[in-house]
């Protein structure tokens, strides 16, 4: 018995049970991104694509320090550059590190028709298995971060992974591992949390940042990924930060709803056809003349 | 022997549907057979075994798209072919009225329908429309990496629509089979070999067969 299976506790496309839910005690897992002491050093950014080994990405020079617009199948963590003005007119830097979020209710995760080609460990993290992926993209619109990324020759999706390799042998995600500034903590999401707030409350209390606090959207139920930010009430700042993120409500309706609708609309259509021709039978037996018909040429 | 729809042939038959009509109908069937295999697959996890069974999901995603644009093309061709007598008339009209009897198969007591009754000219458009919406949505689907960011509501349009529509589709499908192959005898036979018996047309399309016997009448004068 495969011990990676009894770690799972929700799987995408998935008839029947799974093996892993509620079976064992594990802690769910966070990484913690205070946005307020990050530098922009992209080393995070190295650092992934090191222990990933992922092939080279090709850079965009557009005058600034994005050196490419969104994270990219084979570039799954990315510093978003904004230059933030403040009321008073001064400028400030807000640079974010962008990844997968790691949902507690994923919508890529909710939106895949393929069996297991998305799984959620017990520990929370959220990995795409290419080997079961279709290519169908379902999980780039059930995504409300914009972070599933297709491979155009693989036709398989890809993101971060949270390091899967690395947490489960008890090691801390490698991007964790290579920031100078301490500004990325990996732990269980009840110490994240707390280390968040108490950064947060200290940037209220001491540096002049009344809004600061802790991204951790419920409308996703949480995610593994949180962020400290200085001004927690608009994170569409930090470079289009989703303030309420949500699986799209269609992707809802189309799983939810519509699938009942549909599967009893089509099971009872067969049922009522078959009943009717129980009932009534065929409209005419012997329509069909084996006879030449009168006044037709022969 | 010239194939012309409507020409009455030996042993009491009239041609229904010309070779070209019959071929395209058959490329219809099957692509949305296909179709509807491969889309039942990616609807339900209970029915992910079809797409296994067809040859794995990646291949079961990449030829659907493909063989949904043979389906359009059909279903326009039939447009072509159809089209006009599609139009509703007056006794489309009392048709529907008299749904009741139809279902009951009462067909005596059915308004006289022409070469096609209320009910299939229904299936047409409905076909028509819905081949349209499944085109569109299904492009979105077919490449939405490439869907910009702010442009997504398109996406989370055609996920919803694109299942809506072919939800749609199978409910006319069952029907079509049903009526087809099993409660109209001799009209599976008119989209293999093309003919129907002249009772056929006397019995389901009275006001066709009218037609058929002027117009052979006219021509003997």
């Amino acid at each position: 018995m495969s011990q990676a299976t009894l770690r799972i506790q929700k799987i995408s496309g998935h008839a029947g049970s799974v093996p892993g839910e509620d079976t064992q005690r594990q802690y769910t897992v966070a990484k913690l991104i205070d946005t307020t002491t990050c530098i922009g050093c992209k080393a995070c950014e190295v650092a992934c694509v090191e222990w990933n080994d992922m092939p080279f990405s090709a850079t965009e020079f557009n005058n600034t320090y994005q050196t490419m617009p969104e994270t990219r199948w084979n570039y799954w963590n990315l510093i978003l550059f904004n230059e933030h003005e403040k009321e008073d007119g001064s400028l400030m830097w807000l640079m974010r590190k962008n990844q997968c979020m790691h949902c507690a209710e994923p919508g890529c995760l909710e939106a895949c028709p393929s069996d297991g080609a998305i799984i959620q460990y017990t520990n929370g993290i959220v990995d795409f298995q290419q080997d079961k992926c279709i290519g169908c993209g379902y999980c780039i619109t059930g995504c409300p971060f914009n972070i599933p990324k297709l491979n155009q020759k693989t036709k398989r999706v890809y993101k971060c992974t949270l390091c899967t390799d690395r947490v489960s042998e008890g090691l801390e995600p490698a991007c964790i591992k290579s920031c100078p500034t301490g500004c990325l903590h990996f732990g269980s999401k009840e110490e994240m949390k707390v280390l968040a707030e108490q950064r947060a409350e200290q940037l209220r209390t001491h540096y002049n940042f009344p809004n600061a606090g802790v991204y951790d959207p419920p409308g996703v139920g949480g995610t593994g990924v949180i962020y400290v930010l200085h001004d927690a009430k608009n994170p569409e700042i930090y470079g289009g930060l989703p303030k309420d993120p949500r699986v799209p409500l269609s992707v809802k309706l189309w799983k939810g709803p519509l699938k009942w609708l549909g599967n009893i609309a089509m099971v009872g259509g067969v049922i009522g056809l078959f009943v009717h021709y129980l009932r009534y039978g065929p409209k005419e037996r012997d329509v069909e003349s084996k006879e030449p018909h009168q006044g037709a040429e022969p | 022997m010239s194939s012309q729809a409507d020409q009455i042939l030996p042993h009491g038959r009239v041609l229904r549907y010309p070779f070209f009509e019959r071929s395209n109908h058959w490329l219809a069937a099957f692509s949305y057979i296909y179709l509807l295999l491969t889309g039942l697959a990616f609807w339900s996890p209970w029915l992910f075994w079809i797409a296994v069974v067809l040859g794995g999901g990646q291949i079961s995603r990449m030829l659907h798209p493909w063989i949904g644009l043979f389906f359009f093309y059909a279903v326009m061709r039939m447009y072509g072919y159809w089209a006009p007598q599609m139009r509703t008339t007056e006794v489309d009209k009392q048709w529907w009225r008299s749904l009741r009897h139809y279902v009951q198969n009462q067909d005596h007591r059915m308004p006289p329908a022409g070469r096609y009754n209320a009910g299939q000219k229904a299936l047409f458009w409905s076909f028509f429309y819905a081949a349209i919406v499944l085109l569109l949505t299904g492009l979105v689907l077919w490449f939405p990496e490439s869907i910009p960011w702010n442009l997504r509501w398109l996406r989370y349009i055609s996920v919803f629509l694109h299942p809506v529509a072919a939800l749609f589709t199978i409910a006319n499908f069952l029907l079509h089979i049903y009526m087809s192959v099993f409660a109209e005898r001799g009209a599976f036979g008119s989209v293999i070999r093309g003919d129907v018996s002249l009772e056929f047309a006397k019995r389901y399309h009275p006001g066709w067969y009218r037609e058929i016997v002027e117009k052979t009448t006219a021509s003997r004068k």
